[in-house]
């Protein structure tokens, strides 16, 4: 079988990314720069100067660098103890944190929906001590909660990962040098965990900033992001080409993400897979 | 006497943390067994949702739903997958960046914009929204997991191997079947397995793509989310998280035998 020969075995792989990525996009980008009646026009895009329209893509953006920073601020120590522990060498309690990334995360937001309702389990607990109730659920906390819950593993793993091929001398090195413990872990580790870190913050970032079923699910629907707004317009209102130009805007953001974010990561060390 | 202290320290976190994500999911196990509809007041055991679950034809026909798409995409894309993997390997280097990079866009890309774009594409072409639809959609953001499973073993195997076996006389057949085959067997195994669990867990996709009066277990979790969720889904839900803690603990074991001998 000749090289030639072998390459054509990956035909239907290339019509199928053709028609099933290609088509798609292209299709989005027709929507999106035409009125219903097919003419050309820019007013999809502009619309998102719309005051409802702006303000849900800031809150979006608010809500993931949120949930982004939080899933940090958690993962990092997490990923710490179990390299300092040896806990992860074992391979289950790392396969314990990574566990509910395996769960639906439907039925895992499901479950903060039935904690944090009004008649929920912690309100319910509350009011039972005689004190008044709270109103969690429906506000950009119970969303950022239900981002953070969802995607910690996301952040975990990545992290993890990196970390653990860190070379042991090098941090006894710096310690023998004369470092202390705040410069090993800041002018040394942290570092080096950069590439872990970027793919971690894309793995949280992306479907933080799109999402619109947590929204939906602890929001209440008062609770309105971007991914809301184009739900609603391919679904509800159905007015495709205004989905579109919005979510034209939507990429734009997802794209320059990822350009930053993997300039970090240049040897894709941190890559998931 | 500071590193006595952090040891016990950091293991406190870990315990805290280990609860803040499973705490939610037991919540809903212990409400699956709850006699009342309530989700706040313990009336007593009962399996009584779990009765009414497996004796709810939308339940039934939402796991069914989700199993057949799952599995049947699964296969198709690692059909489909791993001979483009092996095409591709056999491409110049710059075609094969070039593939690459096109593999990655729905990698990359977001839920909400490979559902929607989909969803234009069939209402374009004029293809009703189905099951098959679904099928399709499931198809295609399951096959770059496939490549980049497969990919990386094909490289370790090299043409070397393959062309060694047709110069010692064996078909090309022969020398796919019991040479290249048995090597990327590994990386066909984990894209299948990452193909089938995407497919599961997507809900994103499938909202956008089913059609009318086709549900997957996720879409229907969604649809009852927002009308009142009934503790049948917490008795479905508590047979998902057995199942999953099942599957993953008895690959656990065994990865970690193999890496030991």
């Amino acid at each position: 079988m000749t090289l030639k020969k072998q390459s054509l075995w990956s035909a239907p792989f290339i019509i199928w990314i053709l028609i099933g990525t290609i088509i798609p996009l292209l299709a989005i980008c027709y929507y999106g720069f035409t009125t219903r009646d097919g003419d050309w026009t820019f007013s999809n895009i502009i619309a998102i100067g719309k005051a409802e329209h702006a303000r849900a893509l800031w809150l979006a953006l608010a809500l993931a660098v949120a949930s982004t920073f939080m899933c940090f601020v958690l993962a990092y120590p997490i990923a710490l103890i179990l390299r300092a522990s040896k806990l992860g060498e074992r391979g289950f309690i790392v396969f314990l944190f990574i566990l509910p990334m395996w769960m639906n995360f439907l039925l895992r937001t499901m479950a903060w929906q039935v904690i944090l309702e009004k008649g929920g389990l912690i309100n319910s607990l509350i009011t039972g001590a005689g004190l008044p109730a709270l109103e969690i659920i429906n506000t950009p906390w119970a969303v950022i909660l239900g981002m953070v819950y969802d995607f910690l593993p996301f952040m975990i793993l990545p992290i993890y990962n990196t970390l653990i091929k860190i070379d042991s001398q090098i941090i006894e090195a710096a310690y023998d040098l004369g470092a202390s413990w705040f410069t090993v872990n800041f002018k040394v580790i942290l570092p080096l965990c950069i590439p872990g870190i970027a793919s971690g913050v894309t793995m949280v970032f992306v479907p933080s900033l799109t999402t619109f079923v947590i929204s939906n699910m602890l929001g209440g629907g008062k609770i309105n992001l971007i991914g809301n707004i184009i739900e609603q317009e391919f679904t509800t209102s159905a007015n495709w080409n205004l989905g579109s130009g919005l979510s034209l805007v939507m990429m734009v953001f997802i794209v320059v993400s990822m350009m930053l974010l993997s300039k970090l990561d240049k040897n894709k060390e941190g890559n998931f897979i | 006497m500071i590193k006595d202290l952090k040891k016990p320290l950091g293991y406190i976190y870990l315990g805290i943390i280990v609860v803040f994500l499973y705490a939610p999911i037991l919540t809903l196990v212990v409400l699956s067994f709850n006699r009342s509809r309530s989700m706040a007041v313990w009336m007593g055991f009962s399996v009584d949702w779990y009765r009414r679950m497996i004796a709810d034809p939308m339940i039934l026909e939402a796991i069914w739903n989700t199993f057949s798409i799952a599995l049947v995409s699964a296969v198709i894309a690692t059909i489909i997958g791993t001979l483009g993997a092996i095409g591709i390997t056999a491409m110049k280097k710059s075609r094969q960046t070039a593939i690459l990079a096109f593999n990655n866009i729905p990698l990359l890309n977001a839920d909400i914009v490979i559902g929607i774009s989909l969803m234009l594409t069939y209402l374009i072409f004029g293809i009703s929204l189905s099951w098959g639809t679904v099928l399709l959609s499931h198809i295609t953001f399951s096959l770059p997991y496939v490549i980049l499973s497969v990919m990386p073993k094909l490289k370790q195997t090299a043409r070397m191997n393959y062309e060694a076996a047709l110069d010692l006389g064996a078909t090309p057949i022969h020398a796919f079947t019991k040479v290249v085959l048995p090597d990327v067997f590994p990386g066909i195994i984990s894209g299948f397995l990452l193909a089938f669990t995407m497919s599961v867990d997507d809900f994103v996709v499938t909202h956008f793509t089913r059609g009318a009066g086709i549900n997957t277990i996720s879409t229907l979790i969604y649809s009852q989310a927002k009308v009142g969720i009934k503790p049948t889904l917490f008795a479905l839900s508590t047979i998902i998280f057995v199942v999953v803690l099942v599957v993953l603990t008895v690959s656990n074991i065994i990865s970690n035998r193999k890496s030991v001998a």
